[in-house]
């Protein structure tokens, strides 16, 4: 399919004899919210990790902005325009609120080394500008006021908050975020489809989100694709989802012949 | 780091080389500690850019050390003809250092790139073994100029090495405003590139690696250039080190050394560039302090270390935030 920005073809990945995603064919288009939802290990967040360059594919091909992903590392692939944000939170744990987010800035900065031990004006220059980008996207996750805060101190939501904004300091054109909604209660849960609706707005990206979290997934998704033993079992808007009997079979289990 | 840190800099080095001009009427003893603090301070905030900043954990900081010690060393000979006007002799000997820097800097590439992969304790166990290399090198570095035979200069800088027992008769270049200028030099740049959002990079892969590619940086490119850059200036400090004590044996340069700069990173606190800098002054002054106690003297060094682990493993000097805003 052309027009697509993230295109999964067949994709497949082999531990050994496990067959951990089969197949996989699905295609995010530039504007799109898409949900990647299943069962405990169904394989969501090897697919993601296929998609990220953390695994190479066994079979099939993945493309992104039509350049074909294989062989590419992660830093490669955030370059292109992926990024992330991981299921078990992962900020930079010595580093303060503000310095989390230029760390990720730096993808596109204009000085490098020779400039940073040179420290003259194109330097001063960079680092202000990188500094009012920093702040704009804290303002807009309503982070500013921790700036200086160490991240690791920040409460929960605020914390998965952070890491959305981090990833969107590589100026992202898909976003893949990795059950933002784990370990969240029903406020936070609320609180961060608002986040993850102004982050597509906002920022005008295509967002795959693998959630466990029906509420969620339901809440927000235009399209939602079902892994099921690493099969995609289902795939059509949440209505589609929520009537789909093979959906349901998946979720819980087969209904007893009576 | 305040925006006029390039001045800071360019103070310290006018400092250091005035200090030096009336050198001549300092306690020698005490003229030679300094020398000597100087150049633990540039061996061990260098290291502090691998072992601190950047979270790997190299053992190989006296190897580095021993590339540039022997090839200054060996460079300033070769030219000593050469070397009959004060500032002719500078020259040649900022050129030695240069090149011991450099050389060690290219034997921190081509052993960085292929066991960065490594983490942890395998990495130690990489950066181990190429000390323990160099050193062995060293110590027949005679026997390989009688076996290759001839008198080429190769044949002849290899003899001059003297193998196991030692290089003599360096010449004395090494001065109080060498020493403190290069440490001003190392400390700024290591500061000045941490201190900056490139930077921040070394210091995400000390947090989290995974998470550091998941920005788009590049760990392994991280990790060699920290490495480089840490093994040039162990190469600098070895230079430094070659015409100061003008004598240099393989023994020096053994497991213990990088031992001795990896105890100064942990005290300093890991990653702290000003407590790294204070834990080198103590640490230099110490066995000084405790000659009186004569044979003890190291035995009561160790205890004295083992008691400032216990009592601030997190180092002795990090009360203040780790992260310095530019």
């Amino acid at each position: 399919m052309s027009g697509a920005l993230l295109e999964l073809d067949r994709a497949t990945i082999q531990f050994g004899g496990l067959t951990a995603v089969s197949e996989l064919t699905l295609n995010v288009r530039a504007d799109e919210l898409v949900g990647l939802i299943g069962p405990n290990g169904a394989g969501k967040t090897t697919a993601f990790n296929l998609i990220t360059g953390v695994y190479q594919p066994t079979g099939g091909s993945i493309r992104f902005n039509s350049h074909p992903t294989a062989g590419l590392k992660p830093h490669d692939l955030t370059r292109l325009g992926i990024a992330r944000t991981f299921q078990n939170i992962r900020l930079f744990a010595s580093m303060s609120v503000f310095d989390n987010v230029r760390t990720a800035v730096q993808l596109h900065r204009p000085h490098g080394i020779v400039n940073a031990l040179w420290r003259g004006r194109r330097f001063r220059e960079g680092e202000r500008a990188v500094e009012t980008q920093v702040m704009e996207l804290l303002d807009v996750f309503n982070l500013s006021r921790f700036r200086e805060d160490d991240a690791k101190c920040l409460p929960y939501g605020d914390q998965r908050r952070l890491e959305i904004a981090r990833a969107l300091a590589t100026q992202p054109k898909l976003l893949l975020l990795d059950e933002p909604a784990a370990g969240m209660n029903p406020t936070e849960k609320l609180e961060l489809m608002k986040t993850i609706r102004l982050v597509k707005d906002k920022f005008r990206i295509a967002v795959l989100l693998v959630e466990h979290d029906m509420q969620v997934v339901m809440g927000i998704c235009q399209r939602i694709a079902v892994l099921d033993y690493g099969i995609k079992i289902a795939e059509g808007t949440p209505e589609e989802i929520r009537r789909n009997p093979k959906v349901i079979e998946a979720y819980l289990g087969e209904p007893k012949a009576a | 780091m305040p925006a006029g840190a390039k001045r800071y800099l360019l103070a310290a080095i006018f400092a250091a080389v005035l200090t030096s001009v009336f050198s001549a009427h300092f306690n020698r003893y005490y003229l030679g500690i300094s020398i000597d603090i100087a150049i633990n301070i540039i061996l061990a905030v260098s290291l502090n850019l691998i072992n601190g900043h950047t979270g790997q954990f190299s053992l190989g900081h006296a190897g580095f050390m021993a590339v540039g010690a022997y090839t200054a060393a060996s460079l300033t000979w070769l030219m000593s003809a050469a070397s009959q006007s004060p500032f002719l002799s500078a020259l040649l000997f900022a050129i030695s250092l240069l090149a011991g820097g450099a050389l060690a800097a290219g034997a921190g590439l081509a052993v960085g790139v292929p066991s960065l992969r490594l983490r942890g304790d395998y990495l130690a166990i990489v950066t181990l073994g190429f000390g323990e290399i160099i050193r062995v090198f060293l110590q027949t570095t005679d026997t390989l100029s009688r076996k290759a035979g001839g008198d080429g200069i190769i044949a002849r800088m290899f003899e001059n090495m003297g193998g196991a027992s030692g290089m003599k008769g360096i010449a004395t270049l090494t001065n109080l405003g060498w020493s403190w200028a290069l440490a001003a030099i190392t400390v700024f740049v290591v500061a000045a590139l941490v201190n900056s959002t490139y930077g921040r990079g070394f210091i995400a892969v000390h947090d989290d690696e995974v998470a550091a590619g998941a920005m788009g940086i590049n760990p392994t490119r991280y990790k060699v250039t920290a490495f480089v850059i840490g093994a040039f200036f162990a190469g600098v400090a070895g230079g430094l080190y070659a015409h100061h004590k003008q004598f240099l044996s393989p023994s020096g340069f053994d497991f213990m050394r990088s031992i001795d700069i990896v105890v100064m990173v942990i005290l300093g606190g890991m990653g702290r560039t000003a407590g790294v800098i204070v834990a080198a002054i103590v640490l230099t002054v110490l066995p000084e302090l405790l000659r009186g106690f004569a044979e003890y003297r190291m035995i009561i060094y160790s205890l004295l270390i083992i008691a400032l682990m216990m009592a601030r493993p997190q180092g002795l000097f990090t009360f203040g935030k780790r992260t310095v805003r530019t």
